[in-house]
């Protein structure tokens, strides 16, 4: 099927199989498409059977940071001597990104499944799925489904005659980037301001309400049923080439082509193939400028950077840039690069939860300076306090965000700096910010 | 967190001061109060079921006022300053009145780049707010601006309330509003 429009050929649909197919969304009809086989089969192998299929697969994290499934998932401890928790990361708050949304409007068993799944392998018997405040479809999809996995004996004291009892928390935000990174998650479940933590002590050790944590990706977790289905070497065979990256990926595209929308692609396909063809290129009488191809918490790419990029995690860094959350940001030749860095610079001040100096400090610093740029009252010594600034916002702060926003801001200074010049020494026209 | 906190606060307390505030009315007895033991199950603490608890307040009364602070804190044995400082740092809880119909349009780079701008004019213009934060003198809408709402690829996504509303353009402001008395 595909939403909105229908899978393209070069698509290779997974997860987004039954996008559009509201006959999907209930459990019966979930049940009817092949669902819940992966969960049975999973309770039907050991623990240990399990994670080590997933380890296999070369599944990595979706959320952002490619982090290896299994792996994380062996960190739990063995003995289940304390409550171990599962917690399902459903805040998608990047912007760019918008595939977790739809996995939970047309698929919300899939989830259901995936998140039973990962729960049993980690041995925990409750799983809280975090669902952004905005969110409010998928939310009454999400809760209406798990009702119905309850009634069906998918969800509760005994799963499906297992002798397992897992059980499904929806937990609401409430307007916060920030809670998408996995420790402030935490913190917010608790009831407290979502701040987050210092690591170590890592959530395996001591996560959510102190206890052994799993933190998981919502297009994560819905992969896993597929693997423990199908097998490993299946999933390890979805892949153009690169080894450490196996499997399809859904990619959201967005900003200026023909047809934004979700596209799942198999590991290694070409960026040029997705953008130019897929997604329909550039509209009339326009041509390419840019493209954030991770989330916008990654590097800006050019056209010469896009040229030979292939999609996957190792691909997009050789290209320099992340594949990130797979929130991809096209622009044409209409973009204001300056304004829209500023944009983005303003998105992570407003979402800086204010706990570290550089990145409370730095981001509504860099904010401040972007906007006198382009109100035409830039200095000529800006751009080098822009990047010095950028220089101490990264790696030296509790979490990544203050990363993020410095990672726009030097890679559009390094490869527009036309733009900025052009405002600096007023060549041109100024903009009200 | 704070710079379109600081708009929404120092402008949108425009609709309310002409009449005399009602009485507040507690959230959590009868209904209210089997819904809460129904949370006090879900979380193994009784903090954690403080943001659920501050969605049952915003739900019944429209916004989270000084005496919602307090019955919550009551309920859920915490200090009225903790459950303050939990409730400023997340932006859905409104800390006072807003309109009858809450307009949140999203205003992040992918949007922006189509035409989230003309959306939030097009919104101030047709329901009369005239600037961000504040509530039409009728007291039927507020609009804010707010950061990616997730649905980028459906640009500009607002949410009317709880509708969640894709691809609106300018030009379907005016029939969108319609819907909403
Ligand atoms: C500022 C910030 C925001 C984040 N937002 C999200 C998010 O919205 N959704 C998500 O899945 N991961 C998000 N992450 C990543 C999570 O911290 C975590 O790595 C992820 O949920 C782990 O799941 P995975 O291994 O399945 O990818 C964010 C990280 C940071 C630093
Ligand atoms: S880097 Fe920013 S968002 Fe992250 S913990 Fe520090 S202040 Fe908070
Ligand atoms: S940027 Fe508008 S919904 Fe994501």
């Amino acid at each position: 099927m595909g939403y909105p429009h229908p899978s393209h050929p070069k698509e290779t649909p997974v997860l987004s199989k039954y996008f559009g197919d509201i006959g999907a969304r209930t459990y019966d009809g979930w049940v009817k498409r092949g669902g819940y086989e992966g969960l049975k089969k999973a309770l039907g192998m050991t623990r240990d059977q399990v994670v080590e299929e997933i380890k296999n697969s070369g599944l990595r994290g979706r959320g952002g940071a490619g982090f290896p499934t299994g792996l994380k998932w062996s960190f739990m401890p063995k003995e289940v001597t304390r409550p171990h928790y599962l917690v399902c990361n459903a805040d998608e708050s990047e912007p760019g990104t918008f595939k977790d949304r739809e996995i939970m409007r047309w698929t919300p068993h899939a989830l259901i499944e995936g998140c039973a799944l990962a729960s049993y392998a980690i041995g925990a018997e409750r799983c809280y799925i975090y669902i952004r405040g905005e969110f409010t479809e998928p939310w009454k999809i999400v809760t209406r489904a798990v009702e119905e996995a309850a009634a069906a004996g998918a969800l509760g004291e005994n799963v499906f005659g297992s002798g397992k009892r897992i059980e499904m928390v929806l937990h609401r935000g409430a307007g916060a980037y920030i809670c998408g990174e996995e420790t402030a998650m935490m913190n917010s479940i608790e009831g407290k301001r979502g701040n987050p933590r210092i690591k170590p002590p890592f959530p395996a050790a001591a996560g959510l309400f102190g206890m052994p944590t799993t933190i998981n990706n919502v297009e994560t977790l819905v992969a896993t049923p597929h693997i423990i289905v199908k097998g490993a070497a299946w999933y390890k065979g979805l892949c153009l080439g690169n080894p450490k990256s196996t499997g399809t990926k859904l990619i959201s595209v967005c900003g200026h082509v023909q047809r934004p929308g979700n596209y799942e692609i198999t590991m290694g396909t070409p960026m040029k193939d997705l953008i130019f063809d897929m997604c329909g290129g550039m509209r009339p009488g326009r041509t390419f400028k840019a493209v954030i191809p991770g989330g916008s918490s990654v590097p800006i790419m050019n056209a010469e950077d896009v040229e030979h990029c292939v999609m996957d995690y190792e691909g997009i860094v050789a290209a320099g840039s992340m594949l990130g959350s797979g929130g991809m940001i096209v622009m044409d030749d209409t973009t204001d690069i300056v304004y829209q860095v500023m944009r983005l610079a303003r998105f992570y001040a407003h979402e800086s939860c204010a706990q570290c100096t550089q990145c409370r400090e730095g981001t509504a610093w860099t904010t401040k300076i972007l906007e006198r740029i382009l109100a035409g009252q830039g200095k000529p010594a800006d751009l080098q306090l822009l990047l010095d600034l950028a220089d101490q916002m990264t790696g030296k702060t509790i979490c990544v965000l203050s990363d993020s926003c410095a990672a726009p801001v030097v890679s559009g200074i390094q490869k527009f700096r036309g733009e900025f010049d052009a405002y600096l020494s007023r060549t041109r026209q100024p903009v009200m910010v | 967190m704070s710079s379109h906190k600081a708009v929404e606060a120092g402008t949108a307390g425009a609709a309310v001061g002409t009449h005399p505030a009602p009485a507040y009315a507690p959230v959590f007895v009868g209904a209210g109060k089997t819904k809460l033991e129904a949370l006090f199950a879900k979380y193994p603490t009784k903090q954690a079921c403080l943001l659920p608890a501050l969605w049952m307040v915003q739900e019944a009364r429209g916004w989270v006022s000084e005496e919602g602070i307090h019955e919550t804190a009551q309920v859920l044995g915490l200090t009225p300053a903790y459950v303050k400082g939990v409730v400023t740092f997340y932006t859905m809880y409104h800390t006072h009145p807003v309109g009858r119909h809450f307009i949140q349009v999203c205003t992040t780079s992918p949007c922006n780049i189509c035409g989230a701008e003309d959306v939030v004019k097009a919104l101030l213009q047709n329901t009369g707010c005239g600037e961000l934060g504040a509530t039409s003198p009728d007291g039927r809408f507020t609009v804010t601006e707010v950061e990616c709402l997730g649905a980028c690829g459906f640009p500009t996504p607002i949410l009317i309330n709880d509708d969640f509303i894709e691809n609106v353009t300018p030009e379907r402001v005016p029939g969108l509003l319609q819907g909403y008395k």
